[in-house]
């Protein structure tokens, strides 16, 4: 093999400027292509993270997955009730305390209450609508994100302001209200209530900013007129992967729908599924070019080596000897190209993650989001070699069965 | 008078029956027909005849470079017509030797790496004594101080040379020689003949040579001479 291997690089070398030329050619294919995924599994995962900080890891909902039985269903037993009106309930999980205490007995994390409803907020005589979410601070704090988005006051001041109000901050400057303005927020049902406001939040993202408010929980129990009833319960867990099971779990004991947030979050996954799939489909497509050139030129090798190939059947060499020389001298260039494209990509990643974006004048600057992973260049390596490898055994099986007589023939 | 008939061998190196090669085509082209030939060890055999009249045709087939389309070729014995790609390969590489017309080395290669690459390829030696055995044949044939020289910093005859060195490489028991001196002047054609006459003599190769030059073809002991693919006569001289 070592002397295949030294034939296969005299080849090569022989032929510098196309041999460099497609080296070029793999090199740009792998290093774009681990420059590519190392930005798409950065975006992947920064919105992962981004989206795992930002939602409870369980939520525990007021409501059931399938319908509840009807007491009609639960008393006769027979195959199916037409006609009959369905008991209304008064949705919302109730004895809160309870259910609380009952999971935290076996879930490693931390959790909180929450009422939410609609409300309408007044204010100089303008009104929005919103999502009032009543939390109890503490708890809220250590569950959600809420407070590094605080731009003026903190949540904590819900504690000691019991009709205190959290709002986002671009709803308060619709309504030219500001910390410390004390506004009206009227529910549903027509109850009414006064609130300060103790802080403002900006998330960046505009419906949050402009719809959202919090307050603590007993105070929109009573806006909402659903005392000692919350209607979610979120979970914080200290180790994600615990989601689904922990989720599963909680829905058993509590009988209340229990959300994980792969769950939650499914159709986002297949979209990123689909994502890499057409990535490496991408990358696949580059390498195969790449090898187009490779095939170029072993096929030109060939051609001009007829004649050396006469000499080493003559002199007892088997056809599979010509055709490892051939397949080797492709996979020299994809060797080279691979090693040269990690490089290439190493680089080229680097910069990319130091390319900053500003977006918006409120968030900080931004940067691409890079992930630097052995497993993208394996991939591309690999991909590089394969195509390589089939690039020269194509010439390579050409070579193989050329008949030494003819070609002895032509040169004499 | 005429030289006597080439006596029967009874254990010969190399043999064929009815040995045929026929060209497909609109018109098939016979290159060699029915010829049957027994060739023994040490022998110096000169394939003579007039252009077109099968001599290299005949070499090639003898060599397993060629499949024959009629006929059989032994070799020490050995029925080759029956053997894979593979095992021909593999009898040229240990039994048999070749020297072309034009010398045929390879050219990025030196001429220690040119006679070196049949053994290495064989690996019956260690590496150190393959270097050793090249440069005594590359010596033996006076090209000891052209070891290192690439094929295209050598003349003609040192080129002719270095591929006759190649062919001994593997200590064959049969040389195949392709016109070896026809693109050779006459004290480049005294040089190489004299080594092939030496190998003879000396290591007990048989050397089969298609030649031209009906002087070199006068001083071999045995001469085959072909006439439209066919032997026309065999004998000793």
């Amino acid at each position: 093999m070592i002397l295949l291997f030294r034939i296969a690089a005299t080849h090569v070398r022989n032929r510098m400027r196309q041999t460099v030329v497609s080296t070029l050619g793999v090199a740009l294919g792998v290093g774009f292509s681990v420059a590519m995924a190392g930005l798409m599994e950065g975006s992947q995962r920064d919105f992962m993270s981004t989206l795992i900080e930002a939602i409870p890891h369980v939520e525990i909902q007021d409501e059931q997955r399938a319908p509840a039985l009807q007491p009609a269903s639960e008393r006769f037993d027979a195959v199916a009730f037409h006609g009959l009106r369905p008991k209304e309930d008064l949705r919302g999980i109730r004895n809160p305390t309870e259910a609380l205490a009952s999971l935290r007995d076996w879930v490693n994390g931390s959790m909180t209450q929450r009422l939410s409803g609609q409300a309408v907020l007044r204010y100089s005589g303008q009104d929005i609508g919103l999502t009032l979410t009543g939390v109890v601070p503490r708890d809220e704090l250590d569950v959600s994100k809420i407070e590094d988005d605080m731009r003026q006051g903190s949540l904590k001041d819900l504690e000691v302001t019991s009709n205190g109000l959290v709002l986002g901050r671009k709803a308060a400057q619709r309504l030219g209200a500001d910390v410390g303005d004390t506004v009206t927020l009227t529910s549903a049902n027509g109850v009414a209530k006064r609130f300060k406001i103790v802080g403002l939040f900006h998330t960046g993202i505009t419906a949050s900013d402009e719809g959202f408010a919090y307050a603590p929980l007993k105070a929109v129990q009573i806006l909402l007129e659903k005392p000692d009833i919350i209607n979610s319960i979120s979970i914080r867990l200290s180790d994600i992967g615990e989601a689904n099971d922990v989720a599963s779990r909680a829905e058993r004991q509590l009988g209340y729908k229990a959300v994980s947030w792969e769950e939650a979050n499914e159709g986002l996954m297949e979209a990123f599924f689909v994502r890499n799939v057409i990535m490496y489909t991408v990358v696949g497509a580059i390498l195969v070019v790449a090898g187009f050139g490779i095939f170029n030129i072993v096929s030109t090798i060939v051609h001009e080596k007829a004649k050396d190939i006469a000499i080493l059947k003559s002199l007892g060499f088997p056809e599979t000897d010509i055709q490892q020389i051939f397949v080797l001298e492709g996979l020299v260039i994809g060797v080279l190209g691979a090693i040269a494209g990690s490089v290439l990509g190493f680089g080229l990643s680097s910069y990319l993650a130091t390319v900053k974006f500003e977006l918006t004048t409120d968030v900080e600057v931004t940067r691409l989001p890079i992930y630097f992973s052995v497993l993208h260049y394996a991939i591309a390596c690999l991909l590089a070699l394969f195509s390589s490898a089939i690039a020269g055994l194509i010439p390579a099986r050409k070579a193989a069965r050329l008949n030494p007589v003819d070609i002895i023939r032509g040169a004499t | 008078m005429t030289a006597p008939a080439a006596a029967p061998i009874e254990h010969p190196l190399l043999e064929t029956r009815d040995l045929t090669r026929i060209l497909p085509a609109v018109v098939p082209v016979t290159l060699v027909k029915d010829v049957s030939l027994r060739i023994g060890h040490s022998e110096f055999v000169a394939i003579t005849g007039p252009s077109g009249s099968g001599k290299s045709s005949l070499l090639y087939l003898l060599g397993l470079l060629d499949r024959p389309t009629g006929g059989e070729v032994w070799i020490s014995g050995t029925e080759t017509d029956r053997l894979s790609s593979g095992e021909l390969a593999h009898i040229r590489l240990e039994k048999i030797g070749f020297v072309f017309q034009f010398h045929f080395l390879l050219p990025e290669f030196t001429a220690l790496e040119n006679v070196m690459i049949p053994m290495q390829r064989l690996g019956k030696l260690p590496s150190r004594e393959q270097h050793e055995h090249a440069e005594g044949l590359l010596a033996g044939l006076g090209l000891e101080d052209f070891l290192n020289r690439r094929p295209e910093q050598l003349s003609g005859g040192q080129r002719q040379r270095v591929a006759v060195a190649r062919a001994l490489a593997n200590s064959p028991d049969l040389i195949l020689a392709d016109e070896p001196t026809g693109s050779l002047d006459s004290v480049a054609t005294e040089q190489v003949f004299e080594s092939l006459q030496k190998i003879v003599e000396t290591q007990q190769t048989t050397i089969i040579a298609v030649t031209h030059d009906m002087d070199l073809a006068n001083r071999m002991e045995r001469r085959v001479h072909l006439v439209d693919g066919q032997i026309d006569y065999d004998r000793k001289q």
